[in-house]
């Protein structure tokens, strides 16, 4: 039998100016299993706290009711005093009648009522609540960071700065990402090499980080404070320990008519390659599509050159598997590509921008590597067909951008910028040439953006037309540039002699496939999906999995750096304690009655339920039934309402405490 | 200060089913502000709209409620993800399913009122009250409810004379 103490709250005359709280106290005293009921001015003061914890252990109570406040202002409080006590804090209950009762409504005797019903109500919930236990999950203090561009590198320096290791995951052969092709970076033009190559090589040199480049993940179990993550190390075809960096088998190689991807396609490279001088770790990759070796099996020059004998044609994938404890996701983004219309996808291309057809039509990344001193051209900007210095050349923005038409309705956030700087450092190399810039709105918000963006107007001197562009021809060695000046109302055609598109920012390909191994959502998009818009902005709503960078949305570099850093902090705030404490508010599925459907599967946000085979002793599968995992398990009990045999419970909601709470109505 | 309160012949029951993230903090936000409205309506709080389970409307119902109220964060803010999504597809499957049933779908009100929005709480129980009010008490239910009692226990000396004659 219960002996449930109720406690009725004055709220100073918050509550007892419209509610009899004597009577309501009366009243609750007579409830069946109430042992003791009393009323006080002030509940969650001192000695009214003082007041429950005498209370329970004089009267020896079994579950206490708080008629006050709501529970979102003041449960914390009085589980804590009850905890105090020595009774479970979840036999504690709340029934608000403040917020619910005497604030809005002013007959007495309709909010006494009203508030005697409350507490009712409240009584036999609490009757048939149970005994909760605070569930602890142990936490590996390892993380991982999937992507080495400089997201990652920043997350992964501020996590292993702070102590802990790191397991550094990216896919290409040198960390560095996008911003190590980069040029200048916006609004201050200092060089992105430059401040970008010494956090790599901290990275390198970083006594805390593994690093495994050239590498993807291949599986994912686990949950926050114990993943198992299975890296895909995929065959280099070269010794990382053995090779020491010389290059000597590059300078020797045949095969050097490989376009290089890092460089847009407009360098080339050898087969057996790294992909730029600064890279990390500076240790070549065979690329096996294209080696004479793996093609014909004559050749292994390289093999021959190498002094260390690094080069290993038998080389295979490796997986290994790192424990760990959170995991960053910063796998960045990609341009959008106007060649061609992706298949299946609602994107529908740009086939009027003759982009891939006309050699000197080329997107921003390409200018980026024209531009940059380590680039192909050494820091001139020449056009890609016939090497010649553009003297008129045009910007459009928004390609791909803002175009619902074409599939894509969201802002890429760094094309303004960005074209603002290509205008000027087009300016600082071709004295005597134009920059045009098509563009719908200049997007300018930032530290010193719209001062940098003005500069490239007010003294580089590129003109700016607000329109749009229909479409781009060749004619002899020009391309006219078909467009519209809305502000002006007419029709507007340049002869260019280049064309730089600012293409949209996109997740970086197979994006979603990772989402699902990792097990988070993701948008129409496929950007990673926060748990909260504005308030949990880096977590994703799996808990222990963070975002950080383009991978999130479209993001420039300052941005992105303090979203890493964020996401590291939150990392270091998980690994602060030992153990993992959280509300016991989770489902738990009674065996016994599970069939196995795993409806709650198809519903579970969190991905928390999982399979689990009940054997008997001689080891004979008797059936599959369901398991939430206690420690992904959000605690929505979407599970419960959807399961047909009701074998799925939500610890705290149980369908007995709702239908107490119906049934005293 | 305020007018003369009307009373009425019949006081609806109404029985609101709420999430604690969104419409549970918007009914706590309507008494902060100090806002009023009928006082017909009992809360009880849930996780999330998706843990709510058609049944208790029914329970409600049978239990003598007069009106149902659902309500949770607008689409796309759940706290738990896609649980009001859950719920919407549940109930606009359940609505089918009353209707068959024959019961008046005026009694109940399935909505969204976000941790902001204390006032459309107000707003919908002032006027879910009023209109059940004027559709009379339940009665479909309540029978039924009495039929269940004396399936459950033989406590009628009609029962009681049936079984003993068995």
């Amino acid at each position: 039998m219960s002996r449930i103490g109720v406690f009725v709250c004055h709220c100073g005359e918050n509550i007892s100016r419209t509610v009899d709280v004597e009577r309501v106290a009366a009243q609750a005293g007579k409830l069946p299993g109430v042992a003791f009921a009393t009323d006080y001015k002030y509940m969650c003061s001192d000695p009214g706290q003082n007041l429950l914890k005498k209370a329970i252990s004089e009267q020896r109570l079994s579950h206490v009711v708080v008629a006050a406040c709501s529970p979102r202002m003041h449960e914390r409080t009085f589980r804590k005093a009850v905890e105090a006590a020595g009774l479970n804090s979840f036999l504690c209950e709340m029934a608000n009648i403040r917020e619910h009762c005497s604030w809005v409504h002013e007959d007495r005797e309709e909010a006494t009522a009203k508030a005697i019903e409350i507490v009712g109500m409240m009584v036999e919930r609490v009757k048939k609540n149970r005994v909760l236990p605070t569930i602890t999950v142990p936490v590996t203090k390892r993380s991982l960071v999937i992507g080495g561009g400089i997201a990652g590198i920043q997350a992964a320096l501020d996590i292993a700065d702070a102590g802990h290791e790191v397991v550094l995951v990216e896919r290409e052969p040198s960390i560095g990402g996008h911003m190590a092709q980069l040029s200048e970076t916006f609004p201050t033009l200092d060089c992105s090499q430059c401040i970008m190559t010494p956090k790599m090589v901290d990275v390198a040199n970083h006594p805390r980080i593994t690093l495994h480049t050239y590498s993807e993940i291949e599986h994912v179990e686990g949950y926050i404070g114990n993943f198992q993550v299975t890296v895909r190390k995929k065959a280099r075809s070269v010794n990382e320990e053995k090779c020491t960096g010389c290059g000597v088998c590059m300078t020797k190689c045949p095969q050097k008519k490989i376009p290089n991807a890092f460089d847009c396609n407009l360098g080339m490279r050898t087969a057996i390659y790294v992909p730029f001088p600064q890279a990390v770790p500076n240790t070549p990759v065979i690329d096996r599509d294209n080696c004479t070796k793996f093609k014909t099996g004559k050749c292994g020059v390289c093999q021959k050159v190498c002094g260390p004998g690094a080069v290993d044609f038998e080389q295979e994938d490796r997986l290994i598997v790192e424990p760990v404890g959170a995991i960053v996701v910063a796998t960045g983004f990609k341009l959008y590509d106007i060649s061609e219309k992706p298949k299946g996808s609602p994107i529908k291309g740009y086939g009027e921008f003759g982009h891939n057809k006309i050699p000197d039509v080329i997107d921003g990344m390409t200018f980026e590597r024209l531009a940059s001193a380590s680039g192909p051209t050494g820091g001139k900007i020449l056009r890609p067909s016939d090497g010649r210095e553009p003297k008129q050349i045009v910007f459009i923005q928004c390609v791909g951008s803002r175009a619902r038409e074409k599939g894509i309705s969201y802002c890429s956030k760094v094309c303004c910028m960005y074209t603002a700087k290509h205008t000027m450092l087009y300016h600082h190399k071709v004295h005597d040439g134009q920059a045009y810039v098509f563009f719908m709105d200049a997007r300018t918000p930032g530290k010193s953006y719209d001062e940098f963006w003005r500069r490239s107007i007010e003294e580089e001197e590129a003109v700016y037309i607000r329109g749009m562009v229909s479409r781009l021809y060749q004619k002899g060695d020009k391309i006219v540039v078909m467009g519209s000046d809305i502000a002006v109302g007419v029709q507007v055609e340049i002869e260019a002699d280049m064309v730089v598109l600012a293409t949209a920012i996109q997740p970086q390909l197979g994006a979603d496939t990772l989402a699902q191994k990792l097990g988070i959502s993701y948008d129409n998009y496929h950007f990673y999906s926060e748990a909260h818009a504005k308030l949990r902005p880096v977590e994703c709503a799996t808990a222990g999995i963070y975002l950080a960078g383009a991978c999130q949305g479209p993001k420039d570099i300052p941005d992105t750096v303090s979203q890493a850093s964020a996401a590291a902090a939150k990392v270091m705030t998980l690994f602060a304690k030992d153990k993992l404490e959280r509300e016991p508010i989770v489902a738990r599925v009674r065996e016994t009655g599970c069939v196995g459907c795993f409806y709650c599967k198809k519903v579970c946000p969190y991905g928390a339920v999982e399979e689990k085979e009940i054997r008997d002793r001689q080891g004979n599968l008797i059936k599959v039934v369901a398991y939430v995992n206690p420690g992904v398990c959000g605690g929505c009990g979407t599970c419960q309402a959807t399961c047909p045999s009701k074998s799925v419970e939500l610890d705290g909601y149980t369908d007995e405490q709702i239908v107490a709470m119906i049934e005293a109505l | 200060m305020h007018p003369e309160k009307q009373k009425h012949a019949f006081e609806p029951r109404i029985i609101a089913f709420v999430c604690t993230w969104c419409t549970y903090a918007g009914a706590d936000l309507a008494g902060t502000s100090r806002m009023q409205y009928p006082p017909n309506v009992r809360l009880l709080k849930f996780p999330c709209t998706g843990r709510i389970d058609p049944v208790f409307i029914l329970k409600a119902f049978q239990q003598g409620a007069d009106g149902v109220l659902v309500s949770g964060c607008h689409p796309g803010d759940c706290h738990y993800i896609a649980g009001n999504y859950h719920a919407r597809r549940r109930f606009a499957a359940f609505r089918k399913l009353l209707e068959f049933i024959g019961v008046d779908l005026n009694r109940l009100q399935f909505s969204w009122v976000s941790a902001a929005e204390g006032g459309k709480w107000v707003e919908m129980v002032t006027e879910l009250t009023e209109r059940v009010r004027a559709m009379g008490p339940m009665h479909e239910f309540k029978e039924l409810a009495l039929e269940e009692q004396w399936s459950g226990a033989i406590d009628t000396p009609e029962l009681k004379e049936a079984y003993n004659a068995i």
